[in-house]
């Protein structure tokens, strides 16, 4: 508790804080907006979020290895991770799809575990880091210091989230997901395969998954198992959110990230995931009494 | 014929899973008697099948598997502790399903209560003779060394401490959760798992991350590992004579009927919160005694690890209720033991990939096999289960009728 009188005797300190946290942010709000997605459409809500951020970032570490710039990773990771989620949503999800809702989370509850394995059976449980090469910029007379690829990828998360926001609303694709979101049934009588539908927006939610995680590689750690606090994070954002709401989620992951940096600067980084958990926790009690508040009028 | 046919395919699997577990033992004289005991296991089954009414063979079945579990820790020293904890794994799976199978909600966190057990009797066994925030704060440097009486006096406390703060927990967190619906649930309680685990971590009166070292037990090594092995046989033993008690009774209608439709039931009169918490505290009851007993065989409790093992023991239950066929008694007894004999098999001969394994397990179970061992069985031999297919209104049962009336 020491740390928040620091925080008031040297306010630069909360300025740093709150763009770390900013910029961290709209990856999560990346991240999230992917599981709204697949959320949305195909009411599969995927525990294995955060596993395929990590996959991302494994494949930018693996090129950094072969001595290829992180950057260019960027569209590997997302030709791959569209193949994997294209490839997952064939084995397992099209079997789980229109089945009961717990029956989804638990597979893929179990690919997040396999997925987990493999990254570490692979790469081993040390923490990596793909080196990006960038330097450090310095603000307001140096009490501010942001690496620049912090800011770069920033940039790169709101550019990849525009692109995924016009495709939306544009392409024919984007017009078939979308409507398959609002009423399926009706859909498929409109002539379009929701099946296919399903698995674009599977693997779409796993391209956008690995472009995070490349990002992710770049500007802070990845490691086999932190996988699993990316999809807690992503479930706080859409829960606090609600679906189908894009300012909302910007809005959330952008707090989210900020919140977790002044918690775990106040409470000490151990209490990084705790926090994550808790706030979760929170939301979830909040969203019930709105809920109970409700049926108390339609009784 | 039929009879005959079945048993030839029935000896077939069951040898086969005899070889498999003999594979488990690789001492000659357990496997050959493990394999006599297989061939007098089913010889009985078919005599049982042929000569008895359904009652008898009820009785024949439940003698069978108590004497093979008194008898399991004689016959096979070495593997005491496994075997312990194949009962401790059904009494889970079997805690487990009387919420997810029987009452559809699904929970991920029941682990909660096994560790809220787990550390209320280590506070009272501890704390009856010593100050616990000393002894936690040397972590273990001081050894807690009781007789007879004290060690059994104060594990009986402890029991008894486990099972009410259990329910205690499981009251006041169902006024939390149980607004949730469907995966909101799920999610919730996976959430306070791993909020309680981080939480204990944090707490130094229990030793914090650190852990507790429990009370030393005052006998010889074979008389602890039976003792635990009789406590926990017990335990899973009392937990499924409970439950089919209790799903003979009106509960099980009224939780059954929350399962197929919530607000139907709670417009037919059915005080639903209620029968939730009822059904959440009583699992809670049976889950924190096999913490207080886990924690005293363990010797150690520590939170992530041991006590609040959400994605090993917290998942193994849903696992294996699903793997044997939830919402039936049977069911989760029989995953538990499929379930335990592939972990087993897994860690032993797969060390590494085991995890790969147990992933793409749920994967196949959830995806491919969603009915389960016993619900498969059931669809495939329903005579046997005295189960009729009521196939009076189906649709080819109605084109009959409507072709007959035609005529």
């Amino acid at each position: 508790m020491d740390n928040i009188s620091l925080l008031t005797m040297a306010p630069v300190l909360n300025v740093q804080l709150l763009v770390d946290g900013l910029l961290i942010g709209a990856i999560f709000a990346l991240v999230a907006y992917g599981l709204a997605l697949v959320w949305g459409v195909t009411n599969v809500k995927n525990l294995a979020q955060g596993d395929f951020v990590m996959m991302g970032g494994y494949i930018a570490y693996a090129m950094t290895l072969a001595g290829i710039h992180p950057f260019l990773a960027l569209p590997v990771a997302i030709v791959l991770m569209f193949a994997f989620g294209w490839l997952i949503y064939k084995t397992v999800i099209y079997r789980v799809v229109d089945k009961d809702l717990f029956t989804s989370l638990l597979a893929t509850f179990g690919i997040a575990i396999v997925v987990q394995q493999l990254l570490n059976l692979i790469f081993g449980p040390e923490v990596k880091i793909a080196e990006s090469g960038f330097g450090i910029g310095e603000y307001l007379d140096g009490g501010l210091t942001v690496s620049n690829i912090k800011v770069i990828a920033f940039f790169l998360a709101l550019a990849l989230a525009l692109v995924v926001v016009l495709f939306m609303k544009k392409s024919r694709m984007g017009q078939a997901i979308r409507a398959t979101s609002q009423n399926a049934r009706a859909a498929r009588i409109m002539g379009i395969d929701t099946d296919k539908v399903y698995a674009i927006t599977f693997a779409l939610n796993a391209a956008i998954c690995g472009a995070a995680g490349v990002l992710i590689s770049m500007i802070w750690v990845i490691q086999p198992y932190f996988g699993t606090s990316y999809s807690i994070r992503a479930f706080v954002i859409v829960t606090a959110a609600g679906l189908g709401n894009l300012p909302g989620v910007i809005m959330a992951g952008l707090g989210l990230g900020a919140l977790e940096q002044f918690g775990s600067f106040i409470l000490g980084a151990e209490f990084q995931q705790a926090i994550v958990v808790g706030l979760l926790l929170v939301i979830l009690v909040i969203r019930q009494i709105q809920q109970s508040r409700h049926r108390q009028v339609v009784k | 014929m039929r009879l005959s046919q079945n048993s030839i395919a029935l000896y077939v699997v069951v040898i086969a899973l005899g070889f498999l577990a003999s594979l488990l033992f690789p001492n000659e004289l357990a496997q050959i008697s493990g394999l006599v005991i297989v061939v007098v296991l089913i010889q009985t089954w078919i005599l049982a099948n042929k000569y008895m009414s359904v009652g008898q063979r009820a009785f024949v079945l439940y003698a069978v598997v108590i004497i093979c579990g008194i008898a399991a820790p004689f016959a096979f020293p070495n593997y005491v502790t496994q075997i312990a904890i194949l009962w401790l794994m059904i009494l889970f799976a079997l805690t487990w399903d009387m919420m997810g199978g029987q009452m559809g909600y699904n929970s991920l966190g029941n682990i909660i209560f096994f560790g809220v057990g787990m550390y209320a009797s280590a506070i009272v066994q501890i704390g009856l003779y010593y100050d616990v925030a000393q002894y936690t704060s040397h972590a273990g440097a001081v050894k807690v060394q009781y007789d007879w009486f004290q060690y059994v006096f104060g594990m009986g406390l402890g029991l008894i401490a486990a099972a009410i703060s259990a329910v205690v927990v499981a009251v006041v967190l169902g006024r939390v959760v149980f607004g949730l619906r469907g995966p909101y649930f799920a999610i919730g309680t996976l959430g306070a798992a791993i909020a309680a685990g981080e939480l204990v971590g944090a707490w130094d009166y229990v030793g914090g991350g650190g852990g507790i070292t429990m009370p030393t037990f005052p006998g010889s090594g074979d008389e602890r590992s039976l003792f635990f092995y009789f406590a926990l046989f017990g335990l899973a033993l009392f937990t499924f004579a409970f439950l089919k008690w209790l799903y003979s009774r009106r509960y099980a209608l009224a939780v059954n009927a929350i399962r197929d439709d919530e607000d139907k039931a709670e417009a037919m009169g059915i005080h639903t919160l209620r029968y939730k918490t009822v059904a959440w505290a009583m699992s809670a009851f049976l889950l924190g005694m096999s913490g207080a007993v886990f924690g005293n065989m363990s010797g150690f409790v520590e939170p992530l690890e041991v006590a609040f093992p959400t994605i090993t023991f917290g998942i193994f239950m849903v696992l294996m209720a699903l793997l044997g066929g939830k919402g039936t008694l049977w069911g989760p007894v029989l995953g538990a033991v499929v379930f335990h004999i592939i972990k087993e098999l897994t860690w032993t001969y797969f060390l590494g990939w085991q995890w790969v394994a147990l992933g793409m397990l749920i994967i196949i179970n959830v995806a491919y096999f969603q009915q389960g061992i016993l619900g498969w069985a059931q669809e495939k031999w329903p005579d046997f289960f005295g189960l009729t297919v009521d196939e009076s209104d189906t649709r080819e049962a109605a084109a009959d009728a409507s072709g007959e009336a035609s005529k």
